[in-house]
Parts: structure tokens; C-alpha cells; sequence
């Protein structure tokens, strides 16, 4: 327990500390999201509707901006073999690396969500749900961008590799957590989508870590 | 606890090039092993083939216990230090905190971190970052993971080269003092160590 404890710890002071951290994610997602009107025209009407989405984009994107040195540098400086020899399975490790991003990264951007929304134009009674499903939605991101920056190991260009392989797998939970974000704001019935939403989470937090790992494990051999 | 070190008919392949075929090798407690060969000839490979992160292609490498042969996970997670030629530091994080890290990954705790510091200089540094450190410190600070937390066997990889001779000298006396508690050190170097070993030439 106090392996995971301590790398989670350490995982969590470098994504904290490393290339900005929550800081440079946050201003990232302020700026696109400032970008909607601009691109889209500034009548309320148009940008009520939009809101929710907006937001969810903006926070998909956001969510991949620190994924290229998450499993990079430990590959470069060989941290990635201190990790492979421990006390811990890779697994844990890629599950623990994911957990420490959400925490560096997903959480307070789930935590801007609901301003951005709410600047765009969406009634602020709809907050809380969209506080919710940016939360779930940044650590399937996590969890899935974990597996992305793992298979880029060792690739030139890592960054963008890592853009185009997590951008078309973390289309479904944009798909429900938007959906479900527009069918509670239209009073349609939207438990389905928050449900589907926490279902995608929950897998990609006991898939993922599987198939990094495994990443890893050709990496470093 | 490791007390030998068995590979029989070893070879490991690294894309379309053999880099040993059938290298058979005995380490006792108390033996250590130099690696020799020119650059690419495998010395570094080896050391990863026994740590278990790559695959041999053919041969077995293993562990045996006092009461016979060990499961080799179990021998590589609980008994073995790998130090490579890189160091695994984090140069944003304080030297005391990677110290700190690495001993605890390895089993060790604050009290043997500090005592491995100070035993290779380096307690004055622990309050700087590591990007502030010379390669010669950085290497003594990734070396004092094998004193915070003992385990029999030590694979490393070029540890002498950015050390002063003090240090060198320094080392070559914890490597001695290692072998005699029974521990086996498998090293690769271009260096002779400073104490007596078998030589394989890759």
C-alpha cells in the first residue's frame, strides 16, 4: 500500500509541477472556450445551445495537452526500469499514472467546466451536472490517454501520435456525456447517457492500464 | 535471497542481430562478474536479459536460494538492483525527494536513505534540485538506492564512469564490503573495477 501511495504521490508532484501543470491546462481550456463566440458569433441564443457541447470539447482537448511526457520522460531518463523492477505490476503503475493525471489535470478542468459553460451562456442550474460528467468524462480522458501516451513510447513526434490515437477513442464519452448534458437541459430523459457515460469510465479505468502496461513492457525491452 | 546466478545457453537477439549465442554462466555469493567488449557488443543487454526486461531468445537465467531455485519474478522484484546508465532522476524533483523515492521503491526506509547519503557525500545536496547536480553527483545518488535497500544482487551499467577517483576509490570499497556480506555484483565497464573479479568478454 505505500508503494502505491508514494508513486501516486511523486506521479502527482510531476504532473503538478512539470510543463505548467493544472495552470497551463486551465488556461488552454479558458482560451478555446473564449474562442466559441468569436468563431461562432456572440448572440446568446446560439451560444445557449451550444454551451454544454463547447465545453466538452474544450475539455477533450484540454485533457491531452501534458499526455507526451506522462510515460515519455520516464522512458528517456530510465525511470520507466525503476518502474518495471518495483514492488508494483505495470498495470498498477499505468493505473496510478492515470490517477495522478485526472488529479494534475482532469479534475480541475472538470472544476472549470462548469464556468465555461455557464460564460457561454447555459443556465446555471445545469452546473452541477455538467461539474458531473466533466469529472467522469476527464478520467475515462485520463485513463485513455494514458494508453495513448504508453503506445507512443518511443516514437519521434510523440505528441501528435498520442492526438490521434486517444482523439477517436474518447469519442463515445463525449457522444454521452454531451448527449446526456442536452437531454437533461431539453428535460428529456438523460440517466441513460450519465450511465453509459460512468460504464465507458469504468472500463477504460480497468482496460487501459492493461494494454499501457503492456506498451511498456516492449519499451523498455 | 539470491546466492547464485545461473544462465545456461543464453542467447538474446535484438532485431535481426545474434548478439550471444549459448553463453553459459555460474556467479556465486561473494563473486563479482565484470562485462568487457567493445561498444555494442550486448554488455548492456545482458545486464537487462538478467533484470528480466528483455526476453532471451533462447537459454534460461536463473536465481537459486539457499534451498534451491528461486521463482525469477519473485528473486528480480524482492533481491536484485538494477543501475543503469541512466540515472531515473527527475531533474524538477530535489535529490532528497528522488532519494527518498527510490529508496522506498526499493523497500528501504527514510533512516537507510540517509545513511546511504551520507556514506557517499551526498547529504549536503539533498536540498537542490537534481538538474543542479553534476553528472558524478547524480550518479552517487542513483548508486545509493543499493545501500538504502539491500539486495544480494547488483547489475550495473558503467558505474564508474563520471565518478572522481575518489569516489571510484569509495566505490570500489562498498562493492568489496558487499561481496563480503555475500552479495554477487555483475558489472558492465570499460573501467577495471578497483577489486577482484572474473572477466567475460562479450
Amino acid at each position: 500500500m505505500s508503494a502505491l501511495l508514494r508513486l501516486y504521490r511523486r506521479e502527482l508532484a510531476l504532473a503538478w509541477n512539470g510543463g505548467g501543470g493544472p495552470l497551463l491546462a486551465l488556461g488552454f481550456y479558458a482560451a478555446v472556450t473564449a474562442l466559441a463566440p468569436l468563431a461562432i458569433g456572440p448572440e446568446p441564443e446560439r451560444l445557449r445551445v451550444i454551451a454544454p457541447g463547447f465545453a466538452w470539447i474544450a475539455l477533450a482537448l484540454a485533457s491531452l495537452l501534458s499526455l507526451d511526457r506522462l510515460y515519455e520522460r520516464d522512458f528517456e531518463d530510465g525511470a520507466l526500469d525503476l518502474l518495471a523492477l518495483g514492488p508494483l505490476p505495470l498495470e498498477a503503475v499505468a493505473a496510478i499514472k492515470a490517477l495522478a493525471q485526472w488529479t494534475a489535470a482532469g479534475a480541475p478542468l472538470a472544476l472549470a467546466a462548469p464556468f465555461a459553460a455557464t460564460a457561454l451562456g447555459a443556465p446555471p442550474a445545469l452546473s452541477g451536472m455538467v461539474l458531473a460528467t466533466a469529472a467522469i468524462g476527464a478520467l475515462a480522458f485520463a485513463f485513455v490517454g494514458g494508453l495513448g501516451a504508453a503506445l507512443a513510447l518511443g516514437s519521434r513526434r510523440g505528441g501528435l501520435i498520442i492526438a490521434v490515437i486517444v482523439l477517436p477513442l474518447i469519442t463515445p464519452p463525449v457522444i454521452f456525456g454531451g448527449g446526456a448534458l442536452s437531454a437533461f437541459t431539453g428535460g428529456l430523459p438523460w440517466l441513460s447517457g450519465f450511465l453509459a457515460l460512468i460504464a465507458y469510465a469504468l472500463a477504460a479505468a480497468a482496460l487501459c492500464p492493461l494494454f499501457a502496461a503492456m506498451a511498456c513492457r516492449t519499451a523498455v525491452s | 535471497m539470491i546466492v547464485a546466478l545461473e544462465i545456461e545457453t543464453l542467447a538474446v537477439r535484438r532485431g535481426e542481430r545474434r548478439l550471444f549465442d549459448d553463453l553459459s554462466l555460474t556467479l556465486a555469493a561473494g563473486e563479482a562478474l565484470t562485462l568487457g567488449g567493445a561498444n555494442g557488443a550486448g554488455k548492456t543487454t545482458l545486464l537487462r536479459a538478467i533484470a528480466g526486461l528483455i526476453a532471451p531468445s533462447a537459454g534460461t537465467i536463473g536465481f537459486a536460494g539457499v534451498a534451491g531455485p528461486l521463482d525469477p519474478d519473485d528473486a528480480r522484484r524482492a533481491d536484485l538492483h538494477l543501475v543503469g546508465h541512466l540515472d531515473a532522476l527527475k531533474t524538477t524533483r530535489t535529490a532528497g525527494d528522488e532519494l527518498a523515492f527510490q529508496a522506498a521503491w526499493c523497500g528501504g526506509d527514510a533512516a537507510s536513505a540517509a545513511a546511504a547519503a551520507e556514506t557517499l557525500g551526498l547529504t549536503r545536496l539533498l536540498g537542490l534540485a537534481v538538474r543542479q547536480l553534476s553528472a558524478g553527483q547524480r550518479r552517487r545518488l542513483a548508486l545509493a538506492r543499493l545501500l538504502a535497500a539491500p539486495r544480494k544482487l547488483w547489475l550495473l551499467d558503467e558505474p564508474l564512469a563520471p565518478l572522481d577517483a575518489a569516489h571510484r576509490a569509495l566505490l570500489g570499497e562498498l562493492m568489496a564490503r558487499h561481496l563480503d556480506g555475500g552479495g554477487l555484483i555483475v558489472a558492465a565497464t570499460h573501467d577495471p573495477l578497483p577489486l577482484p573479479a572474473r572477466r567475460l568478454d562479450l
